[in-house]
């Protein structure tokens, strides 16, 4: 059963594609501050968990408790309001949009976002390609272009889909640095992550998912004793 | 007399000013289909009778509350704007979902229905709207005749479309524009209320087709008529276009005005149809249309 | 346009749909004794023209906004060649057919080189060139349009004159061209047309060229426009300016929405549904554009399977899921 101080309590969460059954009854919880991460298989409904909380799939049922706020009765554009951030898996980099009006889009959700002069400092390239189209950045930039307007908003939740995918070691380890920096600041993080190793370095706590449901849950703690678990499921 | 082209240069620039004029409403209305297609995905077919609307919103403000031009230039969109926030709140909206054509196929209803009412109400012949005393007469430039009000619908119109670029290019609201026509979902997924953006869109393009409405009653008559001709030459300057850019509908709207106002000049019977040549050719060099991407 | 009525095998819906068409034609023999023939008449073409229209909707899934210049285009070729070269009926309207064949296929190959929207607002711009052109050249008579079109004597000895006679003309020429469709729709073209409708990036994945058939099924549903819109010249002994007009293109789709897109019967239903309500509107002074137009509105909004397909859809709830 999920915790009772949880910031986001995810209950029994089914969801469908048309008529395709994706989730089977998915819970999780995370704690304030803390970072989860989802791991599992190509195909098994990671993304579709992710999609599901903030809402762009609407065919659901089930629970999902965010910060005292029953997210199933908020319409999609409220959503974020509650205090939640999305950052997709194909990043969302809007092409007629330069790169600060990328940056600036998203709206300010609660107060203790960072200004817009923190987060130069903490990605100065995106300060120097201000003016660019948001798209001419490589993939490695634009996924701290999605990452940075999410933090200006002053949510409380971060999800992030995949957000190493396709990058070079070097960008990982910037992403990774980043989202350290954002776990002081208190950020709690809902990380889908295929990249394992990763994901362990920064995560609190493991779910681990097959065929669109939790099958299992651990403190990073526990990782070592899993590893056998993970190798059979994951195959890493 | 001087002769240009074997025509005296008076007569030659006196269409080219009509074709510019022309160009002017091709230009607008065209805009505001774009704008309209570009976040909505529906083809307004109402476009046409809401430019009608304009005009007749200004013609009974004149004649029932004695109104004249000036206010009606501000209150006249607002009017036709208005009832367009109505129709997509409660009407337009609940196509989203399904085929793009359904929404060309309602707003052709649309148009049916309100230029049948005009009809019942007005007949078909058209009613004459005064020039504003302010913009009456015209100057001698030397080598043309320019009406004066007819130099105004050319400034205006220019005025407005570069406006309208300005807002969409350079603004915060024109942002949230840009980026919905993109992804509207994860730009509701930001918080960001599409569904308003969109009802207003639909309510600016809407108004933006009423001011052309005011805009044109002084140079023609105002006649329930007016917009279904006029839709069908802006479908074809929109598929020359392309929808893809704001920028491409304004400029290929002058353009395409200009060329039919040259065919008058040089071949007169053939005006009412060059435009739809001149798609047919770009159809078969060009089918994305000159400034278009592919995104139907 | 996905949300069509889709035709599914059953036995049983095939027993009533035969039944159907069984009473149907019955009726329409039985009918000009007891209804007013030229009423019937005016509906026996409208009818074709909604079914030609259908073809390249429901099946195609190509929504034309002017195939007026098909149904006008063909009235005129009919009306003048009867009247002013002296061609028998059959004649006329073989070469009403033929005249509409070549249009769509001039228009239908600007038009297919773009999709969807696109495609309707092309097959306007045209039409509509058509209707200026019609307007301004010789042979149309322009404002007045062709009158006085003679019946004529049908292959020589028929006299259309006689009501009946005429009657039982346009029915045959009607029960042939819905044949036609019927086959078309039936046979491995249409099949073949229907899975562009479905799924046009899959039919060019498996190697069909699209745009080929597009373009065949746009040419044979503008001759069986031109059909019915050649038919009605010989009935009606006029054609005009309204046969061409933008008005009229709506006024097909609307038969069509109304009846049901994707269903044999359906454009038959809407045209019956359409042209007795226009009459009826006709002698009342009320707008009838207006009516259309709301009818349209609603239609589309809460009823965009159109009555057959409402029919069709209330009998499928009704069979246990198999």
């Amino acid at each position: 059963m999920n915790r009772p101080n949880a910031l986001l309590s995810v209950d029994d969460l089914h969801a469908w594609y048309g008529e395709s059954h994706a989730l089977h009854g998915v819970s999780l919880d995370i704690l304030p501050g803390e970072t989860v991460t989802l791991v599992g298989r190509n195909g098994v409904g990671k993304t579709t968990t992710l999609r599901a909380i903030i809402g762009i799939i609407r065919k659901r049922t089930g629970a999902i408790q965010f910060d005292g706020k029953d997210l199933m009765r908020l319409p999609l554009h409220r959503t974020a309001h509650a205090g939640i951030g999305f950052v997709p898996e194909e990043r969302g980099i809007f092409a007629s949009l330069t790169v600060e009006e990328n940056l600036m889009l998203p709206p300010v959700v609660a107060p203790g976002g960072m200004s817009l002069k923190e987060i130069f400092d903490l990605f100065p390239n995106l300060h120097e390609r201000r003016n660019s189209q948001g798209t001419r950045l490589s993939g490695g930039e634009q996924q701290m272009l999605a990452m940075a307007r999410m933090l200006r908003t002053g949510v409380k939740l971060l999800l992030l889909d995949e957000p190493t995918e396709g990058l070079a070691p070097v960008i990982v380890q910037r992403i990774g640095e980043v989202l350290a920096e954002l776990k002081t600041r208190g950020m709690t993080i809902l990380l889908v992550e295929q990249n394992f190793r990763f994901a362990s370095r920064i995560a609190d706590r493991f779910f681990l998912m097959e065929h669109g449901r939790v099958t299992a849950a651990f403190p990073a703690g526990e990782l070592e004793s899993r590893m056998d678990l993970l190798h059979q499921v994951l195959g890493v | 007399m001087t002769m240009i082209f074997g025509i005296p240069i008076q007569a030659f620039l006196g269409q080219l000013l009509v074709g510019l004029i022309n160009g002017s409403f091709y230009a607008m209305l065209s805009l505001g289909l774009a704008i309209i297609f570009g976040l909505l995905r529906v083809i307004n077919f109402a476009h046409g009778a809401q430019y009608m609307l304009g005009a007749f919103a200004g013609y009974l403000l004149l004649t029932w509350f004695g109104i004249g031009y000036w206010p009606s230039l501000i209150l006249v969109p607002l009017i036709v704007g208005v009832i367009g926030l109505v129709i997509e709140k409660f009407a337009l909206s609940r196509l989203y979902s399904v085929d793009p054509l359904y929404g060309l196929l309602f707003t052709f209803g649309l148009a049916l229905v309100l230029e049948g009412v005009f009809r019942y109400y007005f007949g078909v012949s058209g009613n004459p709207y005064p020039t504003p005393s302010l913009l009456a007469g015209g100057t001698n430039l030397g080598f043309m005749f320019l009406p004066i009000y007819r130099g105004w619908v050319v400034v205006a119109s220019l005025i407005v479309c570069i406006g309208v670029w300005i807002a969409i290019e350079k603004t915060k609201l024109g942002a949230y524009l840009r980026a919905a026509t993109e992804n509207p979902r994860l730009v509701q997924a930001f918080g960001v209320n599409v569904p308003l953006l969109l009802t207003l869109t639909y309510g600016i393009g809407s108004g933006l087709a009423g001011l052309a409405g005011i805009l044109a009653a002084p140079v023609y008559q105002v006649s329930p008529l007016m917009g279904s001709d006029l839709i069908i030459v802006v479908f074809a300057v929109v598929v020359v276009g392309g929808m893809g850019s704001i920028l491409g509908a304004i400029v290929t709207g002058y353009i395409l005005g200009l060329a039919e106002g040259l065919t008058k000049v040089f071949y007169p019977e053939a005006s009412s149809v060059v435009i739809f040549v001149i798609m047919a050719a770009v159809l078969l060099v060009r089918p994305a249309g000159l400034f278009g991407r592919e995104g139907a | 346009m996905a949300d069509t009525a889709l035709e599914r095998t059953n036995p049983q819906r095939a027993r009533i749909e035969w039944l159907v068409i069984v009473i149907g034609i019955l009726l329409l023999i039985a009918a000009p004794f007891a209804v007013y023939p030229i009423f019937l008449m005016r509906m026996l073409c409208f009818a074709l023209f909604a079914c030609a229209f259908n073809l390249l909707l429901g099946y195609t899934g190509l929504l034309s906004f002017g195939h007026a210049a098909f149904f006008g285009g063909a009235a005129y070729f009919c009306a003048y060649a009867v009247e002013s070269w002296g061609f028998s009926p059959e004649a006329g309207i073989l070469l009403g057919v033929a005249g509409a064949a070549v249009l769509g296929a001039v228009i239908g190959f600007f038009a297919i080189r773009r999709q969807g929207i696109y495609f309707a607002m092309i097959t306007l711009a045209l039409a509509q060139m058509f209707y200026f052109f019609c307007v301004q050249a010789p042979f149309t008579r322009g404002e007045d349009g062709i009158q006085g079109v003679p019946r004529g004597f049908l292959f020589g000895f028929i006299d259309l004159n006689k009501p009946l006679a005429m009657y039982f003309f346009v029915l045959a020429v009607f029960l042939i061209g819905v044949f036609i469709i019927w086959r078309i729709v039936n046979s491995p073209f249409g099949m073949i047309l229907k899975s562009i409708r479905e799924n046009e990036t899959r039919a060019i994945s498996l190697g069909y060229s699209v745009a080929n058939y597009k373009l065949a099924a746009f040419v044979m549903s503008a001759a069986l426009a031109g059909l019915a819109g050649a038919l009605k010249a010989i009935v009606f002994q006029f054609a005009t300016l309204t046969d061409v007009a933008w008005q009229m293109s709506g006024e097909v789709i609307l038969m069509t929405l109304l009846g049901g897109i994707g269903t044999m019967v359906g454009p038959i239903v809407g045209a019956g549904f359409v042209v007795s309500l226009e009459n009826r509107l006709a002698t009342s002074g009320f707008p009838v554009q207006i009516v259309i137009g709301l009818i349209f509105m609603i239609c589309v909004l809460l009823f965009r399977r159109g009555i057959v397909g409402e029919i069709l859809a209330f009998f499928d709830r009704r069979k246990p899921r198999s």
